[in-house]
């Protein structure tokens, strides 16, 4: 055993003694996380310079009257040709159609959505048996994990065909109505439409709502609810009158976060909304949206059309920025009401 | 006035309210089902589906031309007999791993530093607020536009572009862009679940800042980072939209990311589903792509899970 | 595990280890008010401390503090909760330094140097004056790699960390418990043990001091009675400056004691001073001024 404690050098100055090592290092790695960090900022702004870059003509042809047009009939001259890539004449790159169809199928899927995620999200915090609400967590998790994809082969593969009798039933239901037969009407050829877009939506943006949602009423006082319970008040009347007013605009910027979700979804869409351009209320009509039609034509796209179709994806991510944005916006407004009123 | 019956009787008005909440309660059950049905409905049949194309040499036979419609006429000949033996999808599911794997390495490492810079020194300072703030930003920028980012900065010839052509790499790109800032975010929560008095414990023995993040807080937070980065890559790899035209096309497997078409399980199965849909060999094709891409995707979330499980487990022994 | 048998354990192992060179004279003289005058040439002063202030945040947390603590001796600090011991305690190794907001004025001098003049290092700094925390704080590894942990960031060859742990668990008097499973979890440890476990690991790096921010407070009597043995050992060694809420403990272990209070300042915020400052034995039965005695008392506080 070792008996005598090793020689210190207690008598040597601090500034004259030997450092500790890694002072370079340090410097280093601060900078080095400094730039990993700056990386968000880059990409964000390299994302907009590049994609504006490239869509430049397609803007700086017609203007601001492009992007409020809604005629959308891409055809340029074939490569070869001696004015490869240029817009046949009489040829329209408007982006209002595909605008209105992003946000009409995010507001279909929206609608559906936010009652059955602000649903389960009660069910795992305060409506659910006990032992059914980790399970339950789980599962929905699970859905998140199944590829955009797979929802939309199922869609156009399993869903679209059956589910054309339903959508001729509620038609045939609304047909006397004045203005809904405007919404609930349309021509499913092959049940692809706005309609199957908005359930498969629905379904994959359910998951991030619930999730965030979830956190949301997890921050609620048990003070506060067991204070209702106790004044007599049922469960739903609890949930009301202390649960939903304290959490209002959590679930607000959640919701519009799964808004932006829905706007931004690609592939489900491209494959279950059936690639029609129009402005139209009809739900059970195919229609288009900025994303889905971007993953469509993409791959065949020259020249003026291929601009067109990056400049779709700028007006896209301009339009989910400000959704996030102001979600961002809401939750700190309710994040200062909340300590304001501690 | 006379006195109740009981002080415990039910008030006027109660019935009603009762009625209110059983209708609530119930309608939350119903949310609960409305979800899971399409969930067991979507899996199964994929699992149904998809269980019936798969055979050994579906995974490891090179992707046939024909069903890629070239030689449509041919394939009509296949259309109400049996599929071909020699279609496969083994360059897909090389090159989802490959793409993804890539992904992975580039945005994990940088994501965990991101995370330890708003962490360990950004803090509560404006400019790290609004770094913060851009991550968030940028979890919701759309995957489709990080494709058309990645094309027009990697592929394209013209503007400011680095014209690599379509390849594995362009996709790994696209993928590690929409990885970044959730890692980020994964790290920088698991980060503040740190006790400050581990980097005391540390500073206190003549340690470094970056040592102590290293040696201490990181492998502090280690399971959590993990786990978050595999959800993360989970998602990534059943990503189509920012592969579809970055990473162009083979139907051979090509191991090479730098150069060269390359196949993602995912791009196949759309572009099975959207053009050769009314082909029964192509729409069997993709269900059997989609299950081979879920076992895939849901093996990364499983073990995200297992890796919570221990790190939890760890912690309380 | 009977606590007498091995509290034994811990006075047999220690007082092996006792180094030649220390001089004894001091603690003997203990109570004798004469020995801690400043210009007494008997003490080695490490820290002498002047005018010390300290804000969090632009709010003064502490302000006033003149006091000298010398080698080898054990220097309690006392005082109600929020009157600024712990961070008095905390400039004396420079930890403010890793809290935002945290600004220490006024004048450190250790060993004669300016603590926090330009060209001081905080690493070396925190090397030679160590720290042990109010919760036991071990790293989530393994015992062993807790207390090689400091040595090998200070660049000690591997080949010699098994002589460096098995010495520094010693003289914190746990080696005994645990010589058997150094590869075994430090959390596993009982609550007094991961203490010990943190004294080890700070005497591993060899340190010239050793602050304690109330080592005691999340820990059971007969556990506090094994670390306040222990300090009596270590003291020989080292300087020992230790934050206390338990009177009876800076009683026990203290060669000198300051009390702190918090009073309302001019701007009428509370703020922490120092009240007094002498021999413990002073301090607890002839208090000079009267909020000390009674505080010691039990009137306030």
């Amino acid at each position: 055993m070792a008996t005598i404690a090793p020689e210190r050098p207690r008598s040597q100055k601090l500034s004259e003694g030997p450092k500790p090592p890694g002072r370079e290092r340090d410097r280093v790695f601060r900078w080095v996380t400094f730039a990993a960090g700056v990386l968000v900022l880059v990409i964000l702004a390299l994302i907009f310079v590049s994609t504006v870059a490239q869509s430049w003509d397609w803007f700086s042809t017609r203007g601001l009257s492009t992007v409020f047009s809604s005629r959308w009939s891409p055809k340029v001259y074939p490569v070869g040709t001696p004015k490869a890539g240029q817009a046949v004449p009489g040829t329209g790159f408007g982006a209002w159609a595909l605008i209105f169809g992003t946000l009409y199928t995010s507001l279909v899927a929206i609608i559906l959505a936010v009652p059955l995620s602000v649903g389960i999200a009660l069910f795992t915090t305060d409506v659910g048996p006990r032992w059914l609400r980790n399970p339950v967590g789980y599962i929905i998790d699970l859905l998140a994990v199944v590829p955009s994809v797979v929802f939309g082969l199922w869609g156009v593969f399993v869903l679209a065909t059956p589910i054309r009798n339903v959508y001729q039933s509620i038609a045939d239901f609304f047909a006397p109505i004045p203005v809904l037969n405007k919404v609930f009407t349309g021509n499913p050829l092959l049940g692809t439409s706005v309609m199957t877009a908005g359930l498969i939506l629905a379904i994959m943006i359910t998951p991030i709502i619930t999730s965030l949602t979830r956190e949301v009423l997890a921050t609620v006082p048990i003070a506060q609810k067991e204070g209702a319970l106790a004044l007599g008040a049922t469960r739903w009347e609890m949930i009301r009158g202390a649960v939903f007013p304290h959490s209002r605009s959590g679930i607000v910027a959640s919701v519009m976060i799964g808004l932006g979700r829905a706007m931004g979804e690609t592939i489900a869409v491209a494959l279950v909304i059936g690639a029609a351009i129009r402005v139209s209320p009809a739900l059970f009509s195919p229609n288009n949206t900025l994303a889905a039609i971007i993953a469509q034509n993409f791959g065949e796209a020259q020249g003026i059309q291929r601009s067109a179709l990056i400049g779709l994806g700028v007006v896209l991510f301009i339009i989910t920025l400000l959704v996030n944005v102001m979600a961002r916006a809401v939750l700190s407004r309710g994040e200062r009401r909340l300590e304001a009123g501690k | 006035m006379t006195a109740p019956a009981s002080l415990l009787a039910p008030r006027p008005g109660t019935r009603a309210r009762h009625a209110r909440n059983r209708i609530a309660t119930l309608s939350i059950w119903v949310a609960l089902i409305l979800v899971v049905v399409p969930l067991v409905a979507v899996i199964g049949a994929v699992i149904v589906k998809g269980a019936s194309s798969i055979s050994g040499s579906f995974l490891t036979q090179d992707i046939n031309k024909i069903t890629n419609g070239q030689k449509l006429a041919a394939a009509f000949a296949k259309v109400a007999g049996k599929q071909s033996t020699q279609d496969g999808i083994k360059p897909a599911i090389i090159g989802t791993l490959l793409i993804t794997g890539l992904a992975t390495l580039l945005a994990v490492p940088l994501g965990v530093l991101g995370g330890v810079y708003l962490n360990e020194y950004g803090g509560r300072s404006r400019f790290a607020r609004l770094l913060r703030f851009l991550t968030e930003v940028m979890t919701g920028v759309p995957s489709i536009v990080m494709g058309l980012f990645v094309f027009s900065i990697v592929v394209v010839k013209t503007g400011f572009s680095l014209g690599w052509n379509v390849s594995g790499l362009a996709g790994s790109l696209a993928l590690a862009c929409l990885m970044l800032p959730v890692v980020i975010r994964a790290t920088e929560e698991m980060l503040k679940l740190v006790p400050q008095e581990l980097r005391e414990a540390s500073y206190a023995l003549g340690a470094r800042k970056s040592k102590t993040i290293v040696s201490v807080v990181l492998p502090a937070a280690a399971g959590g980072i993990v786990s978050g980065a595999l959800l993360a890559v989970a998602r990534a790899s059943g990503e189509t939209a920012p592969l579809v035209f970055v990473i162009g096309i083979t139907r051979t497997t090509n191991t090479n990311l730098f150069s060269g078409g390359n196949v993602a399980l995912s791009t196949e199965i759309f572009r099975n589903a959207l053009s050769y849909g009314s082909y029964a060999t192509a729409r069997n094709r993709a269900w059997g792509e989609a299950l081979v891409l879920i076992v895939i995707a849901l093996s990364f979330t499983l073990l995200a899970r297992l890796v919570t499980a221990l790190f939890v487990r760890r912690r309380a022994a | 595990m009977q606590p007498t048998a091995s509290q034994t354990d811990i006075v047999e192992s220690v007082s092996i280890d006792t180094p030649s060179g220390v001089e004894n004279g001091i603690h003997l003289e203990v109570g004798n008010p004469e020995i801690f005058q400043r210009d007494d040439a008997a003490r080695e002063l490490v820290f002498d401390i002047e005018k010390l202030k300290i804000l969090y945040s632009g709010v003064v947390a502490v302000a006033d503090v003149d006091l000298d603590i010398a080698a080898r001796e054990v220097t309690a600090f006392i005082g109600p909760s929020g009157c600024g011991k712990t961070t008095v305690l905390r400039s004396l190794n420079r930890m403010h330094d890793t809290t935002p907001g945290a600004v220490v004025h006024g004048k450190i001098l250790y060993h004669g140097e300016d603590l926090y003049g330009s060209r001081i290092d905080a690493a070396e700094v925190r090397r030679r004056i160590g720290m042990v925390f109010q919760k036991p704080n071990p790293f989530p590894k393994s015992i062993f790699d807790n207390v090689a942990y400091g040595p090998k960031i200070n660049g000690k060859k591997r080949k010699d960390l098994d002589d460096l742990v098995e010495h520094a668990l010693t003289r914190a008097a746990l080696w005994d418990e645990v010589k058997d499973k150094l590869k075994r979890s430090a959390l596993a440890l009982s609550g007094g043990q991961q203490q010990r476990l943190c004294i080890a690991r700070a005497i591993a790096v060899e340190p010239d001091v050793i602050l304690m921010d109330e080592p005691c407070s999340a820990l059971d009597p007969i556990a506090t009675a094994r670390i306040e043995d222990l300090m009596a050992e270590l003291k020989r060694e080292f300087t020992i400056v230790i934050v206390t809420h338990n009177m009876q403990q800076a009683s026990r272990v203290a060669d000198r004691t300051a009390f702190f209070t918090a009073e309302l300042n001019d701007a009428g915020k509370r703020q922490g001073i120092l009240v007094e400052y002498d021999s413990t034995n002073k301090i607890f039965t002839q208090p000079s001024d009267p909020r000390t005695e009674g505080y010691i008392t039990g009137r306030f506080g």
